[in-house]
């Protein structure tokens, strides 16, 4: 190995100076490195577009161990920006190659890529991390993950977050030239679902338009794609990714166009209907990622003011920056301290179990084996404890928990992390 | 998961007529996707054919290839410019490796420019680079032709005199300059060039502009032709908001004159005359789509989109007000588009021609859009008319702009845009340096820590000058650096008046202690690129 002595002059600087402008309690020395490249272990979550970015940044921000999970396999069109892959790579797993591209050129960092669904992984596999990175294009994936971070939140008391529990998160997210950075400090910064308005319901078409009134190309591309598809190809499953798939689509849409006189079919624009295509490139990607890396890095030494909250980025016009403090939502039912439910306090637990599967607000649609527990003590687990704690079900509640406003915690193998409800007994 | 991108080649040989067939349904009927429009797909569904185009005929030269340069370059040659060269003179040196991800330590104490090239060079096989081992500085003194072969220069960790220099070199070529430069937390970015002028700004919030306000007689007229009171229901509910809003634009200047509804009350009587016409049942109005389109969008009515400010600059700037055999086309086409606004447009631009869908039945919707392309080929004609007329007025031939041309000129009549830069060296020259606008942004709190910054960034150029190093440099005592550092910049705000107040002790602390830092994640954040 070649010596690499100094090369971390840079980053050195750094961290080892006393600064004005720090997070609270920065400690400036020269150990950083070493508990960067070391001790510190990061998770980034998609190995795309900001997946790559992600891992570069992080590499030459000193962290060492880093892990990447992503489920997909390069394809052509990822190539005028995810810049880890080459021609040759098309169909390999983007999360193997970007690690071992990664540690080609950074001599010394471990990047451990996981060729699988999130989903596949479990609870414990996500504890063993520091900071969670977030490179994703989905809702339904950030939420996901929102649910694992702050399944490991707990509260005091007082309903105070214990901060030694508090997973942070750093969630970027790029469409064409815009952008955002956010950091979520589970208990502390609003997560996901506090502000999910912030994220614009997609169009979609009602299906009598599709039928019976289009009127533009794209009505025409989702009629055959939702309608026409599945009555002409029996039971053959739409595949997107399935070139000939794709051309059925587009010929029958251009005949449904013609049928109608309308204009503009084209092959790009059926796939850009059809698979929801978000434009990307390569600067947008560069900026957001760089801008979560930094926050990591601040996150983990304090060498400099964090980010509160989140930070829009818009390359439109010029260029355009706005950071914005946004406000948890108290009652939100993945990091809230827990969610006020009213019962009677000679309420069986049954009772209480049948009427949190009957509450649409505390998202009681999808329990099906819901265990109870409050603080340390088992009141009604499924599993080997079910037998031994069956007898709880039909004692009342307020033999069961400490008294008003004490937490019960909810698992169920319908959520991806425990739901807290705080109790408040009401008198019937 | 099924995944086909490249023309397979391990297909049998073609012995059999199954695999005739087979091959015919999958070849012969499939239009041909070039890989290039494949590679570029996500680029192409921002910037189109010809912004690609245009970004494929760039020619790039980048001055010093640290990693503010190398991840610039980087984005560049993802997208697919035609050529770059790599100007830079040192070796790589191990610090080298722990930020700029174009080097790996098999290039350690070898040519910088050469080891970034290449590596930059596997990131797109469309793209050529070269490079010179040589100092920008150097190079720009002594063989200033090397540059005449560009058509971008991005200038990277290069101080003040040097940028000068190279900016008077840039605009007497006429070659865009950016400027980018990264300093610990900090990074500025400057684009330079005389005159940029754009056509497809592809603005964020273009709102079309559809004349519900001033229909011309042949929209009127289809408008008109549907009877709302005689509709049979389905045609009712399915009468696109378009000609609703007109049909109660009319009712309205009928009963109220010729001004639009102002406030809230007006409005508010404007959108009962849209209730009045839904159908009832038991006096209750039953949900109509089109209906509650119009109600959204009757603020079309009450605001109609003018011509923008932007516009108005390219319409009325000296060059599209005074041409000469030597205007561009694009100042030609603008007087062209002009006297189409102050001629039969009226005050209005020429119509687009595309609508946005509205709840309507298919050949209603149709119906209307050939109202407005109709309207935009007879408005694309008068510019025509204009056109040749100023042609011809300056002596060139008639077809000189093609009907191309003139088309996707006229089409985004309401986002062309000019833009020009000031010299970096009238911004920094005392005499004409602009101090009130320093001094207000120095003042305001929303700006204060920015103007600061830019300030300072400028000031450790300056401190380079005097003690030939930059501030923070030395390990041992960097906050020795601090006063002087500051004191360089009040003697700065001096030279133009300003007193010292406004300058942010922590700032310039912050400044000396990133030193000469280049953090990788801040060198990426510099790397925006705009064409």
């Amino acid at each position: 190995m070649e010596d690499l002595d100094g090369r971390w002059r840079d980053l050195n600087r750094l961290l080892a100076r006393p600064g004005n402008i720090v997070g609270p309690g920065f400690e400036p020395q020269d150990e950083w490195i070493e508990f960067l490249q070391h001790q510190v272990r990061v998770l980034c979550v998609g190995a795309g577009g900001l997946g790559c970015e992600l891992l570069k940044d992080l590499a030459l921000s000193g962290f060492g161990n880093i892990d990447v999970i992503d489920l997909d396999t390069i394809d052509v069109s990822n190539l005028n920006r995810q810049f880890l892959f080459r021609m040759k790579d098309v169909g390999k797993s983007k999360a193997k190659v970007a690690a071992e591209r990664v540690m080609e050129r950074v001599q010394g960092v471990t990047v451990t890529p996981h060729f699988c669904r999130i989903e596949e992984k479990d609870r414990d596999f996500y504890e063993e991390f520091h900071l969670i990175l977030l490179g994703l294009d989905s809702l339904e994936a950030r939420r996901y993950m929102n649910q694992i971070a702050c399944s490991f939140l707990e509260f005091d008391e007082d309903g105070k977050p214990d901060l030694s529990t508090i997973k942070p998160m750093i969630d970027g997210g790029t469409e064409g030239l815009k952008g955002h950075a956010r950091v979520i400090l589970p208990g502390i910064t609003p997560c996901f679902d506090c502000t999910l308005w912030l994220f614009p319901p997609q169009t979609k078409f009602p299906l009598c338009t599709l039928a019976e009134t289009p009127r533009s190309p794209a009505h025409c591309i989702e009629y055959v794609h939702l309608i026409q598809w599945p009555q002409e190809k029996g039971g053959e499953e739409f595949d997107s990714d399935d070139d000939t798939h794709m051309q059925w689509v587009y010929q029958q849409a251009l005949k449904r166009a013609q049928q109608y006189g309308i204009q503009g079919v084209t092959l790009q624009l059926t796939q850009g209907v059809v698979k929801n295509i978000i434009p990307a490139i390569a600067s947008t990607n560069a900026v957001v990622a760089a801008a979560c890396t930094l926050e990591a890095l601040k996150l983990v030494t304090l060498c400099s003011t964090g980010m509160n909250n989140y930070m829009m980025y818009v390359g439109t016009d010029g260029i355009y920056t706005h950071t914005a403090q946004y406000e948890r939502d108290t009652q939100c039912l993945v990091c809230g301290a827990g969610v006020p439910m009213q019962v009677s306090p000679t309420a069986t637990l049954q009772e209480v179990i049948d009427t949190l599967k009957e509450s649409p607000a505390l998202g009681g649609r999808h329990l099906r084996r819901p265990s109870i527990s409050s603080g340390s003590s088992n009141l009604y687990m499924h599993g080997p404890l079910e037998e031994s704690t069956r007898p709880n079900l039909r004692k009342t509640i307020s033999s069961l928990v400490d008294g008003d406003g004490s937490i019960l915690q909810v698992n169920d193998p319908g959520l991806a992390g425990p739901m807290r409800v705080s109790l408040q007994f009401r008198q019937s | 998961m099924r995944r086909r991108s490249e023309p397979r080649e391990d297909l049998p040989h073609v012995t059999s007529r199954r695999w005739i067939a087979l091959l015919d349904k999958r070849t012969l009927s499939i239009p041909h996707v070039p890989l290039r429009d494949r590679k570029y797909d996500r680029q192409l569904r921002i910037w189109g054919a010809h912004g690609q185009q245009l970004l494929e005929s760039s020619r790039v030269c980048l001055l010093h290839c640290g990693p503010t340069g190398s991840e610039t370059l980087k984005n560049l040659v993802l997208g697919g410019i035609a050529a770059f060269t790599v100007v830079d003179d040192a070796k790589v040196q191990p610090h080298d490796l722990g930020n700029n991800f174009l080097l790996d330590s098999s290039s350690l104490g070898k040519s910088k420019a050469q080891h970034v090239t290449t590596l930059l060079e596997e990131l797109n096989e469309s793209v050529a680079g070269s490079f010179v081992e040589e100092s920008p500085s150097t190079l720009l003194e002594t063989n200033p032709d090397f540059f005449l072969s560009f058509t971008l220069v991005i200038a990277t960790q290069m101080i003040e005199p040097d940028v000068i220099k190279l900016e008077d070199l840039c605009h007497s070529l006429e070659i865009k300059l950016l400027v980018v430069r990264s300093y610990g937390l900090v990074g500025s970015l400057r684009a330079s060039l005389q005159e940029q002028t754009v056509i497809e700004s592809k603005p964020d919030n273009h709102v079309e502009n559809l004349r519900f306000h001033k229909p011309w007689r042949e929209l009127e007229d289809f408008a008109m032709s549907i009877d709302l009171a005689t509709a049979d229901d389905i045609l009712h509910k399915h009468t696109p908001y378009a000609i609703l809003l007109i049909q109660a634009t009319k009712q309205w200047h009928a009963t109220h004159g010729p001004e639009l509804p102002q406030n809230a009350r007006e409005k508010q009587a404007y959108r009962d005359i849209l209730q009045s016409w839904q159908r009832r049942i038991d006096d209750v109005p039953i949900e109509e789509e089109n209906f509650t389109e119009a109600i959204e969008n009757s603020r079309k009515v009450f605001a109609p989109p003018g011509i923008g400010r932007e516009v108005q600059m390219v319409l009325y700037d000296p060059k599209a007000m005074e041409l000469d055999p030597r205007s561009s086309d694009f100042w030609v086409l603008a007087a062209a588009l002009r006297d189409f606004v102050e001629g039969e447009g009226e005050g209005c631009l020429p119509i687009e021609g595309s609508i946005p869908d509205m709840w309507a039945t298919t050949e209603l919707f149709l119906a209307l859009q050939r109202v407005y392309r109709d309207k935009a080929e007879r408005d694309t004609a008068a510019v025509r008319g204009h056109l040749a007329r100023r042609l011809a007025s300056i002596g060139r031939d008639a077809a000189a702009i093609d009907a191309k041309t003139l088309r996707n000129f006229v089409k985004h009549a309401h986002c062309l845009r000019v833009v020009r830069w000031r010299r970096l060296a009238q911004e920094v020259a005392p005499g004409t340096c602009d101090a009130a606008a320093l001094r207000q942004a120095l003042g305001d709190e929303d700006t204060a820590a920015n103007a600061c910054l830019y300030l300072l960034l400028r000031a450790v150029d300056r401190f380079h000058t005097l003690h030939a190093r930059f501030p923070g440099c030395y390990d041992g005592e960097f906050e020795d650096d601090v006063p002087l550092l500051k004191s360089v910049a009040v003697g700065m705000l001096a030279e133009v008046g300003l007193a010292s107040g406004a300058l942010v002790d922590d700032l310039v602390h912050e400044v000396v202690r990133c030193g000469t830092l280049v953090y990788n994640a801040m060198a990426s954040t510099t790397s925006v690129f705009q064409f």
